[in-house]
């Protein structure tokens, strides 16, 4: 009996709820260690991206009105669907070179990053809310509210828990967001996306897309109708350009680099406040 | 009414409305289970208050005679069903209408005064009223002056109400506050007022051109407006929602808010009415699940 | 000019047409055992002494199962399990892990939500409505809530090293039993502690089902104990040398008992006792809504609330037209079968329950109140009490001060805002409160004076489980919901 011939997977970017290959056409090989290749990736273009954050922009109304409650049952859904496909995650990580033992390791702390996070959700507004006293008869409160629309870029070692970490840390805020896969290492990023989108994920709320990024990083920095950028990749050299680019529509930028993103370090609520604006509120307290 | 007599109580003294307060209400009211014997009779009651109704551009006469087909005889085979209220056209249709309705009780309502917006001298809405009118129209649906409203000249839409009401005589007038565009709660409850001061026989939330059009929300501060209204003055308003309601579930709880609002006075078609067109069919559909016992198709029941 | 008239035809007719057939909620996809035993060291055991109990349905007076009734020795049990699980197992593993298994409980109670808010009717007398829309949801949401706080309290406490007590024994009454449990065993396990916990005896249904899930979700043995019985068995739980803190819902009486028995030793403890909330409405406010406002506050749950609006004041000008719309909305008020979807108002939990109400309702006939009720009717079976309200009373009507945990409502009218609060205020209690108006800084102002744990403006009896809960006085000590509701279980070294 000879073996079953099997069916190719076709990778494609995550935008508005759909899989849409590049609008540009273009594509770029990812290789096993081997040589073998893997997947023809889609190479986004600044189309692609400009599409995303019309996408991000149109969903972030309906994303920051939902109960913060909901946002997290949300991101623990993500979870749920992602430990059913462990293996599938485990598998495309080794096939870019990760040890099997890394691979779970990985695949295990993404998993439980988007509960960790999930279970922020209704809780970070606890921590930095506050109720201020001031000096005259009036309430006066801040909450924080979702900065808006996040363009983040992930880096090229550990691909999954840091793409995790990006997207947990961004909509658990409320904000929706556009997010350049690993470069090197994007076939996770894409099954991730397939794992969103039956999570009960609103269209729009999270855009993926694989690609370039010294070709992409101008763009996303330049692009009038974001609220921030989050590059996470480890050199230097971009970091001026992003901060002029975003000094146009003055963006919030962050850089956050950590040795291993699976360590509890990525953990915690100043990474969503980073992500929020502050709103102060007067009343008068009178008759 | 003279319009010298017309009083307008002042309108910014109305009593607040609180949105979140009414929407739990009508959370709750929509939880109501109506099943069985009171599901049948809550169906042929939603189906008797129905207007039918088309509104387009496009109408013409042999669409407007359909339409009347339908009005009397909504599903062939069965006596127990009731006919619709009304059938409500533009005053250009008016007299097909009435032809076509000869010989029944189904009324022929009109919308006129520039029906959707509203936007023309009086004297050209007064004449189509009169238009309407001879052409043999029951029952005028008229719009109000949003653009008034919203810049606060509430003299001005009372007077505009009061002169339509006056060439209407006994001709029943439904006035059609436009809720979408009003926006707000407290906008509904004082155009509410308003209209049922300067005069109405109805009122009614939409013309269905606008979205959103009827909301539960808005249908029940209109009528607590006009509960309010009839025991300060002991005269029975009728109200209509319209737009928007499409399917039999929808209609039904909108009859309970009806019965637990305003009692069983407002119950029946002299009160309270439906504007729609599809919602006709869902009810019939309805019906004949609950004495056959099966889920129906739509390929059974006549689009017009 | 149009004059006012008001005559006797301007009276509204709720009842002589369209009136709604049944509908009731169907019971047949439930599943109850005859006989459940002790929920100790994740399993079910038999009582020592081998004793029974019945929990019967209010509505029908018919036995829903038996109950086993634990005595000292199964309690003693109980906190050996608890207490081994603190040590080996619950205080050893990751505050993660802690926070996954919680999760899992949330998650279960979801996929088996409709059989839980069935039981819940069943055995208390509360609506299925509620229960479907309001007690099952608040209680996954307070179980999710707690379990993302498990391996995050170093937040809640910047500077602190928060630390759990060891073993919680934790009593609730019977009005929201599920949710009373919810709000005890979440954070209390979020917190790092193991729970031995006893439910109200006339409503220990629910919370033995939650054992199964408790066992389905793969809980370490001896994590949550539950414990079945009645007053005796919640003395020795409070007794129980080997028990670091006692969280008590219940009354306020019982509540004075708990704080004394504990005096002179290490426990800590929280109370949530009694209430006589005022609800106060101002002519400026939207009347409708405010109506329907009272509605919540007093009628839902039959008036088994302890943050009940119990006590209406309502500004001098609008009284006549709040009471009159009252009444009205009163006569729209369902009264019937708990398992009928259609029911606003269900049975009295039980016949001990009812007989103090119909005390207390005499008591106010006879210090001169004027009492109305609707005129709905009542099954012939069970445990009834039709929505009722008294005019014509002052604070020193016992009806007025004590709290009657059924649908009575007391009506004052008063023509100040100080007026309002000095009388809302004058009550042992300081549980709840509720302020109806327009005036955004009246509400800040009037809120800021009563003395209440829980300010509703313009709205009543609302619960969330990000929302802290609790009294000032003899409502009780210490908070549930929200970060606040972390502090009770929980030393800050």
């Amino acid at each position: 009996m000879s073996e079953r011939v099997n069916v190719l997977k076709t990778y494609k970017l995550y935008i508005n709820g759909a899989f849409p290959r590049s609008e540009s056409g273009r594509y770029f090989i990812i290789n096993d260690k081997s040589g073998k290749q893997l997947a023809n990736m889609c190479r986004a273009s600044r189309k692609d991206f400009r599409n995303a954050v019309v996408a991000a922009r149109k969903a972030f109304d309906g994303w920051m009105s939902r109960s913060a409650y909901n946002r997290g049952q949300i991101l623990y859904r993500i979870a749920e669907m992602m430990e059913g496909r462990k293996n599938q995650f485990v598998d495309e990580l080794v096939s870019q070179g990760h040890s099997k033992n890394k691979a779970q390791k990985e695949v295990e702390a993404s998993i439980d990053r988007f509960i960790y996070y999930a279970g922020w959700s209704d809780k970070y507004q606890q921590v930095f809310g506050t109720v201020n006293p001031v000096a005259s008869p009036h309430f006066n409160f801040s909450m924080p509210e979702p900065t808006g629309v996040v363009v983040a870029s992930a880096p090229d070692d550990q691909p999954l828990i840091s793409l995790s970490t990006l997207i947990a840390v961004t909509i658990v805020g409320g904000n929706t967001c556009i997010v350049l896969a690993s470069e090197l290492k994007p076939l996770t990023a894409i099954t991730l996306a397939e794992v969103l989108n039956s999570s009960d994920v609103p269209a729009g709320v999270v855009n993926i897309l694989t690609g370039y990024r010294e070709e992409l990083i101008s763009h996303f920095s330049s692009h009038m109708d974001v609220n921030s950028i989050w590059y996470t990749n480890g050199d230097k050299k971009n970091r001026k350009l992003i901060q002029e680019n975003a000094s146009k529509n003055v963006k919030r930028v962050h850089f956050t680099t950590f040795d291993d993103w699976t360590k509890e370090a990525a953990e915690n609520p100043y990474l969503i406040q980073d992500f929020q604006e502050i709103k102060t509120t007067w009343h008068p307290v009178g008759i | 009414m003279s319009l010298s007599d017309l009083s307008i109580p002042d309108i910014t003294k109305t009593v607040p409305v609180d949105q979140i307060g009414v929407e739990e209400r009508v959370a709750r009211l929509s939880s109501r289970s109506i099943k069985k014997g009171s599901k049948v009779e809550a169906l042929k009651l939603a189906l008797n208050m129905v207007d039918l109704t088309t509104l387009e551009g496009m109408d013409s006469p042999g669409k407007v005679r359909q339409l009347c087909n339908k009005a009397k005889r909504p599903f062939e085979g069965h006596n127990d069903i009731p006919s619709v209220a009304a059938v409500c056209v533009y005053p250009s249709m008016v007299s097909i209408a009435k032809e076509s309705l000869r010989g029944t009780d189904i009324h022929i309502a009109s919308v006129a005064t520039s029906f959707p917006s509203g936007m023309a001298p009086l004297q050209a809405k007064i004449d189509e009223v009169s238009y309407a009118i001879n052409e043999g129209a029951d029952e005028i649906d008229m719009v109000i002056s949003r653009g008034k409203f919203l810049s606060g000249e509430y003299s001005y839409v009372a007077e505009e109400i009061a002169q339509i009401k006056d060439i209407c005589g006994d001709i029943h007038l439904k006035v059609i506050l436009e809720t979408g565009e009003l926006q707000t709660l407290d906008n509904v409850r004082k155009a509410s007022e308003l209209a049922m001061h300067a005069g109405a026989d109805f009122i009614k939330t939409s013309t269905g051109k606008v979205t959103p059009a009827a909301t539960m929300p808005v249908t029940l501060v209109m009528l607590e407006a006009i509960r309010d209204y009839y025991f300060k003055y002991g005269r029975k308003v009728g109200m209509k929602p319209a737009g928007g309601i499409r399917d039999a579930k929808t209609a039904i709880k909108y009859l309970v808010m009806v019965k637990e609002t305003l009692g069983t006075g407002w119950l029946s078609n002299e009160y309270f009415r439906f504007g729609a067109s599809s919602l006709a069919n869902d009810l019939l559909m309805q019906i004949i699940k609950q004495q056959t016992g099966d889920y129906q198709s739509g390929d059974y029941f006549s689009i017009d | 000019m149009i004059e006012e008239k008001k005559t006797s035809k301007t009276r509204l007719d709720f009842q002589t047409k369209w009136e709604y057939s049944p509908a009731p909620e169907s019971t047949d996809h439930i599943q109850l055992k005859d006989q459940y035993n002790l929920f100790i060291n994740g399993k079910f055991v038999e009582p020592e002494e081998g004793r029974y109990f019945d929990s019967i349905n209010p509505a029908s007076e018919d036995k829903l199962a038996s109950v086993a009734m634990a005595t000292e020795a199964d309690v003693n049990k109980a906190v050996k399990a608890a207490r081994d699980a603190y040590n080996k197992i619950w205080s050893k593993i990751t505050a993660k892990d802690r926070g996954k298994y919680i999760f899992r409980i949330a998650r279960l109670i979801q996929e088996r939500a409709r059989e839980f808010a069935v039981i819940e009717s069943l055995d208390g007398g509360k609506p299925i409505r509620e229960s479907r829309d309001v007690d099952i949801p608040l209680v996954a949401a307070h179980f999710f809530y707690y379990a993302g706080w498990a391996d995050k309290l170093k937040y809640a406490f910047p500077g602190r090293d928060p630390k759990p007590l060891g073993v919680a024994g934790q009593i609730i009454p019977w009005n929201f039993p599920l949710l009373m449990a919810a709000w005890k065993i979440a954070p209390a396990l979020a917190t790092g502690n193991t729970v031995v916990i006893k439910p109200a005896e006339t409503t220990p249904l629910t919370a033995l089902k939650l054992a199964e899930i408790i066992q389905e979700a793969d809980l370490p043995p001896g994590v949550v104990n539950i414990i079945t019985g009645a007053g005796k068995t919640g003395e020795a739980l409070v007794k129980h040398a080997d028990v670091n803190k006692i969280a008590f819902t219940g009354s306020t009486e019982v509540g004075k008992i708990i704080q004394k028995t504990l005096a002179g030793t290490d426990k800590k403890y929280s109370l949530e006792l009694g209430g006589k909330g005022a609800n106060i409405i101002f002519e400026d406010a939207a009347i409708d809504q405010a109506v329907e406002g009272i509605i919540n506050a007093i009628f839902f749950n039959q008036g088994h609330v302890c943050c009940a609006g119990s006590r209406l004041f309502v500004q001098e000008s609008v009284a006549e037209e709040v009471i009159a719309k009252l009444k009205d909305r009163m006569g729209t008020l369902i009264v019937g079968d708990p398992l009928d979807k259609n029911t606003d108002i269900g049975a009295i939990n039980s016949k001990a329950q009812l007989d103090k109400i119909n005390e207390l309702i005499e008591s106010g006939i006879n210090e001169g109140g004027e009492i109305f009720q609707s005129g709905c009717d009542l099954p012939a079976h069970g445990y009834w009490c039709r929505p009722t309200l008294f005019q014509e009373v002052s604070q020193s009507h016992r009806i007025v001060q004590e709290e009657i945990f059924g649908p009575v409502l007391t009506i004052q009218t008063f023509r100040t805002p100080d007026e309002a609060i000095t009388k809302a205020n004058n009550t042992p209690y300081g549980l709840s409160g509720g302020i109806w108006t327009d005036k955004g800084s009246k509400i800040f102002n009037t809120g800021s004076k009563i003395r209440a744990g829980v300010m509703w403006s313009n709205t009543f009896n609302k619960f969330d489980a990000t929302s802290p809960f609790g009294g000032y006085k003899e409502s009780g000590m210490g908070r549930e919901g929200g970060l606040h509701g972390l502090l009770p279980y929980l030393e800050l070294k």
